[in-house]
């Protein structure tokens, strides 16, 4: 990216029109439009939180924002993703975000990284950006996001969601604390679900996604009281936002006094997404059946018994006809329902919670147990199409 | 009592009560009473096997850190909001 453009030092005439309604505000006039115009900002993903932060702050005239996703537009994220529409379905998420913000703004420059962010890449991209805005799913790349802000002294203006609950701060400014300041380490890999397991208010990213942009925009003016040292925690089904003092760790190990990471390091490894020795066993000891091999033995009237192991909800959107449902966390309390000499299929949405429900049986002695390969979702695409995917 | 706040990822740990209310004079007293006789299936969430608070979850009375306080030995009145806020990482 090219940043040797000289800055600007006044708007044309469509603009001063298009932004009306902020030159009459004296906390922004023509001074601070000039500001948003000049900034540079980096979007990482344009997903839930990336989608209402990429439009209004497009609409609010902020001159270059950078965008990183390498995904593709799916059903499922219309609910809550308002930048991309029915249209944009199969369509990288990233060409739909220009699309979409060249419309509402076309004064805009999109600068597009159809990447994902590595400990590789990242110090390049954010390297030309005067902050950064954390629209990211999942732990590794929110701590890559943030060493690599801390080692750049870039802002990191940080939102997360999860079902009714949001969270928002701003880490990485000079005196502030950072997301390890928070949170020093992640939690274990499937302790905590992502939106794709535990499901996500369609309305909740857009709450937190435009406190992001408040944020984005009020550092830029230089304008207020940022959410520095502060966590903010809203609950959208008791309609309550909380704010909770946060501070700068001495001992962190990436912006404490004496920091132990001065440079990215391997994040899969570091959230214990990269497999070890250990769970590759463990995994290799479920033995799987096709959908189709499960639908011939129903077929055939094989003696076996099929569970389903999602949730009541879920069984209400879709089933599998002779299937009977134990939600994973009853399984153990409920083994007493199944018989160790019959042959047992398990099934979910996807396969991971079958997978974990097939260890759970194999450890109280069953030996004839198997998971039923990519859940409901791969029945619904090679057996019976007719069985909606959610 | 001091009251407990419980997040939505732990709510499953206490049979979908957003708020909890135990006693006891310090944190760790409020903590290990919550986790043992009134919701012992949330000790394995808060807790490591050694007992060590888990490093992604953060302990709050009222709006601040117990880190910053007196840690476990923080002392806790009846007209306390203890929060529990562990991190969460969605974003699509």
């Amino acid at each position: 990216m090219s940043t040797t453009a000289a800055p600007a030092t006044s708007l044309t005439n469509e603009e001063i029109l298009r932004y009306s309604r902020h030159l009459i505000l004296p906390e922004v006039g023509m001074e601070g439009q000039i500001k948003l115009k000049n900034a540079k900002i980096l979007l990482v993903g344009t997903g839930g939180l990336g989608a209402p932060m990429a439009l209004y702050l497009a609409a609010a005239g902020v001159g270059t924002i950078g965008l990183v996703d390498f995904d593709v537009v799916d059903r499922t994220n219309l609910q809550r993703q308002v930048i991309h529409g029915t249209s944009d379905v199969g369509k990288p998420k990233i060409v739909s975000a220009e699309e979409s913000i060249a419309e509402i703004n076309p004064n805009v420059r999109i600068i597009k990284h159809e990447v994902a962010l590595t400990s590789e890449n990242a110090l390049d991209i954010i390297k030309d950006y005067d902050l950064v805005a954390d629209g990211t799913d999942n732990f590794p790349t929110r701590y890559l996001v943030n060493d690599a802000c801390v080692l750049l002294k870039k802002p990191n203006v940080y939102g997360s969601i999860f079902r009714f609950e949001g969270q928002s701060s701003i880490f990485a400014t000079e005196d502030g604390p950072c997301y390890r300041c928070l949170y020093p380490e992640p939690p274990p890999p499937g302790l905590v679900p992502s939106c794709a397991e535990g499901g996500v208010l369609g309305i909740l990213p857009g709450v937190i996604g435009l406190i992001q942009a408040t944020e984005v925009v009020k550092l830029i003016l230089g304008n207020g009281e940022p959410l520095i040292g502060r966590l903010l925690l809203y609950d959208a089904l008791n309609m309550k936002f909380r704010e909770l003092k946060l501070r700068k760790n001495p001992e962190c190990p990436v912006c404490g006094t004496n920091p132990t990471v001065t440079q990215l390091i391997d994040y899969q490894q570091f959230c214990g997404v990269a497999p070890t020795a250990e769970t590759a066993k463990a995994e290799s000891t479920v033995i799987e059946i096709e959908p189709t091999e499960v639908k011939a033995k129903l077929d055939r009237g094989d003696q076996f018994v099929l569970i389903d192991v999602r949730e009541p909800h879920e069984w209400d959107i879709a089933r599998i006809e002779g299937a009977k449902l134990i939600p994973l966390g009853d399984v153990p309390k409920r083994l007493n329902e199944l018989n160790p000499d019959d042959e047992i299929v398990m099934h979910c949405k996807g396969g991971v919670r079958s997978a974990k429900a097939v260890g759970i049986l194999q450890e109280a002695g069953f030996k004839n147990v198997l998971n039923m390969k990519g859940g409901i979702l791969a029945w619904s695409d090679k057996v019976d199409p007719s069985v909606p995917k959610y | 009592m001091a009251k407990i706040l419980i997040p939505t990822p732990l709510r499953q740990f206490t049979d979908g009560k957003d708020t909890v209310e135990v006693s006891g004079a310090n944190i760790g007293e409020v903590l290990n009473a919550l986790t043992t006789s009134v919701h012992p299936s949330l000790r394995n969430n808060l807790f490591t096997p050694e007992g060590k608070l888990r490093s992604f979850v953060n302990i709050y009375v009222n709006d601040e850190d117990i880190r910053y306080l007196d840690k476990d030995a923080t002392e806790v009145k009846d007209s306390d909001t203890i929060s529990i806020v562990p991190s969460i990482a969605g974003g699509r």
